[in-house]
């Protein structure tokens, strides 16, 4: 097993390389520089172009691709054109704050998610199966953002038990314990919103799951020695049925650290999905570059934690 | 001499394990390895083994559906793996072992029986129409069912849709990969007869290859018994039977169950001889790697891998 | 010594019925079954896919989710049937166990060998705690598999189909069963594996001395196995008897059908016998008269009786209908064709191209 996670992690490698080969070309192709913004726009074309060689910005691509790298891996991103600090600083608190959001989400998604989806598949057909796929055929249907309003209407407006925008308290400081509880209390309804679209998948998923376990021969084998219904689901069942969205974890987790856009321009929550439709909007195209690094760079990340937890779980594939 | 429809020249079929770090190939499966065995027209070769004996991989390397490691294969003189592209799906045909995933569950059974003839036959619509139930109609099937899709028939029937996709362009060869494994024993009757008619009717000659023996023995003039890739005996279908010599051969016949009720004390007692035999002087019969020896003629037409005497090593 | 009755049979099966539902209706794909098992012996059952023997069997366990059972099944003088689902929890696994066909399928993927064959010693309390990994291990040479330890450690996908089903019969075994279900245990194997695996089912009934039920549709393994045999034909036993006497004087039409559609050595290459028609449907099945009848209908009508019995015409021999008195074979192909048109119906060129 730890030779096939290392080999897995081997394999990401190149990936990352590609992305960032990837990432550095489109970068290039992007109007403005690493002067853009900086330097008086009336200083003479000489001038500039003294600065530009200074910076090593007439080296041909590969010296400027190997700088780009170094720089980054000695925590240089470069500096945001529009808010004129380093890209660093811009994301830093933005970082925080959306993997406190998708932190959130994802155990909701799972805290909620399964239960459903192992009550529905074991009674399926039932009454409760229906009620329960029900609400999925509507998350489904439901677009998060509509949701997503709708939950701040009514929680947040109408009733006002929550906040409508903000991560934090400002008026808090930092390390006390009211802080940590104004964090949580400004999380519930913006994680509440995409946990509740977001674990229909998984309900759909664990549901097929028990149904088609259930009908396994192994199954019935561990009824035949004469274990007890509870026990044939958490033993034999269960275990079984969550492969499929254990597999999907790393991928969930990777999509909710990128995806919650919508919600965050909802809640107005201060998160990396909202900087980086700021960043598009106001061309700080040094900050979208190194967003869509990151995010690309989570993708990979996020198959990779797939492939070792199904490894972890599933003993066919250690195989190979 | 005979004439062959088919010979199959010292067939290898050589499958790379990967494994390692760096998922390098470290070795082969030696699938078939060295196979050679020739089919006069017109009659049936019963090919027999146990799973993993290569008999299946060496008939999808007929068919084309395996690349070839090395050998030759020839078809009514034509030269099939010579790396020029031979073109005989025409004239070799296929029957599957599972009536149920071999045909195409969302096509009707006029286009699955209708789509050879279509590939090779310019027909017009009226004309494919009536061999297609001519066709239908030669396996026993009414008209009635050629617009209704395979899930509305039973595995007997389906197998017969089967055969008559096979038989639709009028074959030389056809391979039947294990055609009666998953049927019912009446039902299985059923298709084997239809077969046996098939084969006289139309003059084919058939590789049959099959894990049981009573049904080999009931279809085929010659055997040929496989084991780790490697033919271990090879001759005429009663000689093989009432003569075994390879210990192989005898342990595989002496496990077949007998419906003879007053053969079954002796039956045991048989058995239970040969698997001490078996276990005693198995090791002789195979050589460094654990495979088979070459085969030695040791009458006419009774070939057996036995293992090579001291003065007569080849 | 046990002062038993004599008459008394290990498993007693009388009148058992299970139907399942089709469309709101419940029909019956087992109807009226009756044998007895008796300690050391073994009872075939036989029949084709469709038959009702492997619903028979599940019926003993108790292991149909959705259907209707009823009749008695005594074992050891009580009634299981009426067992709460916590004493038969008791019972299967432990009296009563049970090898399935398919052993590719039958283990659980994700757990260790050795762990599955310690589950049913916990859940029976077999053995010390402490004992149960040493007897696993233990219990996997007995089935004969060599490096029982590393087999053990390993997981299904890593062995071969003839090792998983010593396996099945490992836990089958474990708590000493004093009834074996064996539901086609040797269908998906090789045919010297089959031969070393029935030699372990037969190894096992005389060392345990339990009752077996072999459930088949292999002929040869019948007679190479079994001390009785009932033939099942659309869920009903059609014909039972011991096991010398079926095959040498076999009486009903479809046990005679069924051994004659065998390819044997004296009609090499010859036609082999087809039972015209085909296996009616279970919900579009006349149960009323001679369940055969439409697969023989050469047989003149009013040979058959209404609403056949399992008679004893002979000491212990059981046969259905009273058809067989008059049943010769028959090998045109004609009722086929008629059944299959009737199946299909004339033909529509509604189709579209």
């Amino acid at each position: 097993m730890i030779k096939f996670i290392i080999r897995r992690i081997l394999i990401s490698v190149p990936q990352i390389f590609l992305l960032s080969l990837l990432i550095f070309y489109l970068a290039s192709l992007m109007p403005g520089d690493a002067l853009s913004g900086v330097l008086d726009p009336n200083i003479p074309a000489e001038a500039l172009e003294k600065q530009r060689e200074a910076m090593g910005l007439n080296n041909p691509w590969y010296i400027q691709y190997r700088d780009w790298v170094v720089n980054m891996l000695q925590g240089d991103f470069g500096r945001s054109y529009f808010q004129q600090q380093p890209v660093l600083d811009v994301i830093g608190d933005r970082l925080m704050n959306t993997i406190w959001l998708s932190l959130f989400s994802t155990i909701l998604i799972y805290l909620i998610g399964i239960p459903l989806g192992m009550l529905s598949g074991r009674y399926n057909d039932s009454l409760l199966d229906n009620v329960i796929t029900g609400y999925t055929y509507l998350g489904f249907a439901t677009p998060s953002f509509m949701f997503g309003l709708l939950m701040v209407l009514v929680f947040g407006f109408n009733l006002a038990w929550f906040p409508t925008s903000g991560s934090v308290d400002p008026k808090l400081d930092p390390w006390t314990i009211e802080y940590f509880f104004s964090k949580v209390y400004h999380l519930i309804l913006p994680s509440l919103s995409i946990a509740l679209i977001g674990l229909v998948g998984t309900v759909q998923y664990l549901r097929g799951g028990i149904i088609e376990t259930k009908q396994k021969d192994y199954v019935t084998l561990a009824r035949a020695k004469g274990l007890s219904e509870g026990k044939v689901y958490s033993r034999h069942i269960f275990r079984n049925a969550i492969i499929p969205i254990a597999a999907f974890f790393g991928y969930e987790i990777a999509g909710l650290l990128g995806g919650s856009i919508f919600i965050e321009m909802i809640y107005a929550y201060p998160g990396m999905g909202r900087l980086f439709l700021e960043s598009i909007s106001t061309r700080d195209f040094s900050v979208a570059n190194v967003l869509m690094l990151f995010y690309g760079f989570l993708t990979i990340v996020g198959t990779l934690l797939s492939d070792i937890i199904l490894s972890i779980i599933d003993p066919r594939i250690r195989i190979k | 001499m005979t004439e062959y429809l088919l010979e199959i020249n010292d067939l290898k079929v050589y499958y790379p394990i990967k494994g390692g770090f760096f998922n390098t190939t470290k070795d082969y499966v030696r699938a078939v390895d060295g196979v050679t065995i020739n089919i006069p027209k017109g009659k049936t070769y019963g090919l027999v083994g146990e799973s993993g004996s290569g008999k299946t991989t060496t008939g999808k390397a007929v068919m084309g559906l395996n690349k070839v490691t090395d050998g030759d294969i020839y078809f009514d003189g034509k030269h099939l793996n010579s790396g020029k592209k031979v073109d005989v799906s025409r004239e070799v045909q296929m029957i599957f072992q599972d009536p149920y995933s071999s045909l195409n569950p969302r096509k009707r059974v006029f286009d699955i029986v209708a789509e050879p003839l279509r590939n090779y036959e310019k027909l017009s619509k009226d004309e494919l129409i009536k061999e297609v139930i001519r066709l239908i109609t030669r396996v026993g099937l009414p008209p009635g069912s050629l617009y209704k899709y395979p899930h509305e028939f039973s595995g007997g029937q389906r197998q017969r849709i089967g055969v008559a996709r096979a038989i639709a362009l009028n074959p030389k060869l056809i391979i039947a990969d294990e055609p009666v494994s998953a049927l019912d024993v009446s039902v299985q009757a059923q298709v084997l007869n239809f077969l046996q008619e098939i084969q006289e009717d139309m003059d084919l000659t058939m590789l049959f290859i099959a894990h049981d023996l009573g049904v080999v023995r009931h279809m085929c003039e010659w055997i040929g018994i496989m084991y780790h890739g490697r033919l271990v005996e090879e001759g005429p279908a009663e000689v093989i039977f009432k003569d075994p010599q390879h210990i192989y051969t005898k342990k595989l016949i002496a496990a077949i169950p007998d419906v003879n009720v007053d053969n079954i004390e002796a039956n045991l007692r048989k058995r239970r001889e040969v698997q001490e035999e078996f276990d005693n002087h198995f090791h002789e019969y195979l050589d460094e790697d654990g495979k088979p020896f070459p085969l030695v003629k040791i009458s006419e037409n009774h070939s057996v891998a036995l293992p090579p005497t001291e003065g007569g090593k080849q | 010594m046990n002062k038993m009755n004599e008459q008394e049979h290990l498993l007693s099966v009388n009148h058992l019925t299970t139907s399942f539902k089709i469309n709101g209706e419940y029909y019956p794909a087992v109807d009226d079954v009756s044998f007895n098992i008796n300690k050391n012996e073994v009872l075939a059952l036989v029949g084709e896919s469709g038959s009702g023997k492997s619903a028979t069997a599940f019926s003993l366990m108790k292991l149909h989710r959705h259907a209707r059972v009823e009749g008695e099944v005594f074992f050891e003088g009580k009634d299981i049937l009426k067992s709460s689902e916590k004493d038969m929890n008791k019972i299967r696994g432990g009296d009563f166990s049970m090898v399935f066909q398919d052993p590719m399928t039958a283990l659980n993927p994700l757990m260790r060998i050795k762990d599955q064959i310690i589950e049913t010693l916990t859940i029976h309390n077999t053995k010390e705690k402490n004992e149960r990994e040493a007897y696993a291990i233990e219990l996997l040479k007995r089935v004969g598999i060599a490096r029982a330890e590393q087999v053990g450690e390993a997981y299904p996908h890593e062995l071969s189909g003839g090792m998983r089903q010593r396996v099945v019969i490992a836990i089958a075994i474990a708590n000493k069963p004093k009834l074996l279900i064996a539901d086609e245990p040797t269908t998906a194997l090789d045919v010297t594996i089959q031969a070393q695996i029935l030699d372990l089912i037969r190894e096992l009934k005389d060392d345990l001395g339990s009752g077996v039920l072999l459930i088949t549709h292999d002929l040869g393994v019948v007679a190479e196995m079994a001390d009785k045999v009932a033939v099942m034909y659309a869920g009903q036993i059609v014909e039972m008897a011991p096991v010398q006497e079926l095959f040498k004087n076999p009486l009903h039409p479809y046990t005679r059908s069924l051994l004659n559609s065998l390819p044997s050595e004296d009609m090499l290459g010859g036609q082999l016998h087809v039972i015209q028609g085909v296996v009616p449907a279970l919900d579009k099945m006349d149960r009323t008269g001679c369940r055969f009848a439409p697969r023989i209908p050469w047989i003149d009508e009013n040979a058959h009786e209404h609403n056949p019995q399992l008679r004893e015409v002979e000491d212990g021999h059981y046969v259905r209908c009273t058809c067989y008195k008059n049943f010769y074979l028959n090998s045109s192909t004609e009722t086929t064709q008629e059944v299959e048109a009737e199946q299909f119906g004339a033909l529509h060129q509604g189709g579209n191209e």
